[in-house]
């Protein structure tokens, strides 16, 4: 018959590894959506001309691997004598990399609201915010929601990569418990259906706002 | 605040091993890139067999890979495996676990790709005397390669920023690797991994426009 010497205090220590994992997605994530949006509205706003510093600062982002961002961030934190802990320097550069994306998002939802409508909202004498508040933000918010909720997904299952500065987050606490106890297979089964148990729901809520308020329908 | 010299002449001493490494990169991504192609194709057929078994095969494998850690699917396949005997190397370890990770990725975009085409299409190239297998191959994949072609490239993109991940477990053939290599040797660490982001920054971009021309050229009409 199967046995394990995994024991009630080992899932919580897993559990308490998850909970890190959860801690640093919604720092990032908060904080990294706050930017997006502003870059996002920076970048409808200036067009691709006057925006292309921004954009090719936050491509970066996207074009090289989280891995070694972390790294390098880490090593500049040191070499600035910024002093951070790894859990700030994680959620620094999670944010920044959630920010890269959330603009595209952004830029996406507010290019989707069409041209003609808010110049209708312009002439009927409300003002650029006034606009932006009442008329873009709830279309550009229908069409963004799907890919925000999909690329929240996407960082929390990135954050897993901030074990590489020491942070023990769920994937760091299951290697810990593999260490120990020798069984890897059943223990990384367990972590990998923490991170679906957490993960798959969400998706599929987000796969039905998809379908729900796909345009064509 | 900056008290501190950069070494830039070291990294760049080391640059043509990192180059190298840079190569290992790219080939663990276009293999990992045309075996997920191949695996994503069967998943897609598999979904639209009707069986049962093969169905629900091909779900759970597009959930688990779109719904775990990429870096848990290496794990995976680099600790998990040993427990039935079987011992990838970090090389292995790290093509298979991009390799499911792309598959499902692929499959869940040729999904959505088909989907685009009307149900018509294929009814049509049946009562012209095609199988099954022709109207696919011949009908739906072109229509479906052309939806697909921006998500494939995003997804080529995606693999060369993961095969950093094999670092983790050990690997140290790849850019990354070979860059922790050379970092756990002097300790120069900001100088040898801001040369290795520009290398990826680079390899990346010439894949994007290298894609977007192959689009203009592929989808002329």
């Amino acid at each position: 018959m199967f046995e394990t010497a995994l024991t009630f205090n080992d899932l919580l220590f897993l559990a308490k590894g998850a909970g890190m994992t959860l801690a640093v997605t919604a720092v990032s994530v908060a904080a990294g959506t706050v930017m997006g949006v502003v870059f996002g509205v920076i970048r409808a706003q200036f067009g691709p001309y006057w925006s292309a510093p921004l954009t090719f600062l936050l491509d970066i982002f996207r074009s090289v691997p989280l891995l070694i961002q972390l790294v390098l961030a880490n090593a500049f934190q040191a070499i600035a004598k910024f002093g951070w802990d790894p859990f700030t320097t994680s959620c620094v550069v999670l944010s920044l990399y959630t920010a890269a994306y959330c603009t595209e998002i952004v830029r996406g939802g507010i290019d989707a609201v069409p041209v003609t409508t808010r110049r209708a909202a312009r002439s009927l004498g409300l003002t650029w915010g006034q606009d932006m508040r009442c008329i873009v933000a709830p279309l550009a918010t229908r069409v963004s929601l799907p890919a925000w909720i999909g690329l929240t997904l996407g960082v929390m299952k990135d954050s897993a990569l901030v074990l590489w500065l020491g942070l023990t987050e769920l994937l760091k606490s299951s290697q810990i418990l593999v260490t120990r106890l020798q069984e890897p297979l059943f223990i990384l089964l367990i972590c990998g259906a923490i991170y679906f148990l957490i993960s798959f729901p969400i998706a599929r809520f987000g796969g039905y706002l998809e379908r729900r308020w796909s345009p064509d329908d | 605040m900056l008290n501190y010299t950069f070494h830039w002449n070291q990294a760049l001493k080391a640059l043509p091993q990192m180059l190298e490494g840079a190569l290992v990169t790219l080939q663990i991504a276009v293999l990992s890139m045309v075996i997920g192609l191949i695996c994503a194709t069967l998943l897609v057929l598999c979904r639209r067999s009707g069986n049962i078994f093969l169905t629900s095969f091909a779900t759970v494998w597009v959930e688990v890979a779109r719904n775990t850690p990429a870096l848990f699917q290496i794990y995976m396949a680099h600790f998990g495996l040993g427990n039935f005997g079987i011992h990838l190397s970090p090389y292995t370890a790290l093509l298979a676990g991009i390799t499911f990770n792309n598959a499902g990725y692929l499959a869940e975009n040729f999904r959505g790709a088909l989907k685009a085409i009307p149900d018509t299409q294929p009814r049509a190239a049946r009562s012209l005397g095609l199988t099954s297998l022709q109207a696919f191959r011949y009908i739906m994949v072109p229509q479906m390669l052309r939806v697909a072609f921006l998500p494939m490239t995003n997804q080529m993109v995606w693999a060369i920023l993961m095969t950093s991940l094999g670092v983790t477990v050990g690997m140290n053939m790849d850019l990354a690797g070979v860059t922790q290599e050379l970092n756990a040797r002097s300790f120069r660490t900001f100088e040898f991994f801001a040369f290795a982001a520009v290398i990826f920054y680079l390899l990346t971009k010439s894949v994007t426009l290298g894609a977007r021309a192959m689009a203009a050229r592929l989808f002329r009409y």
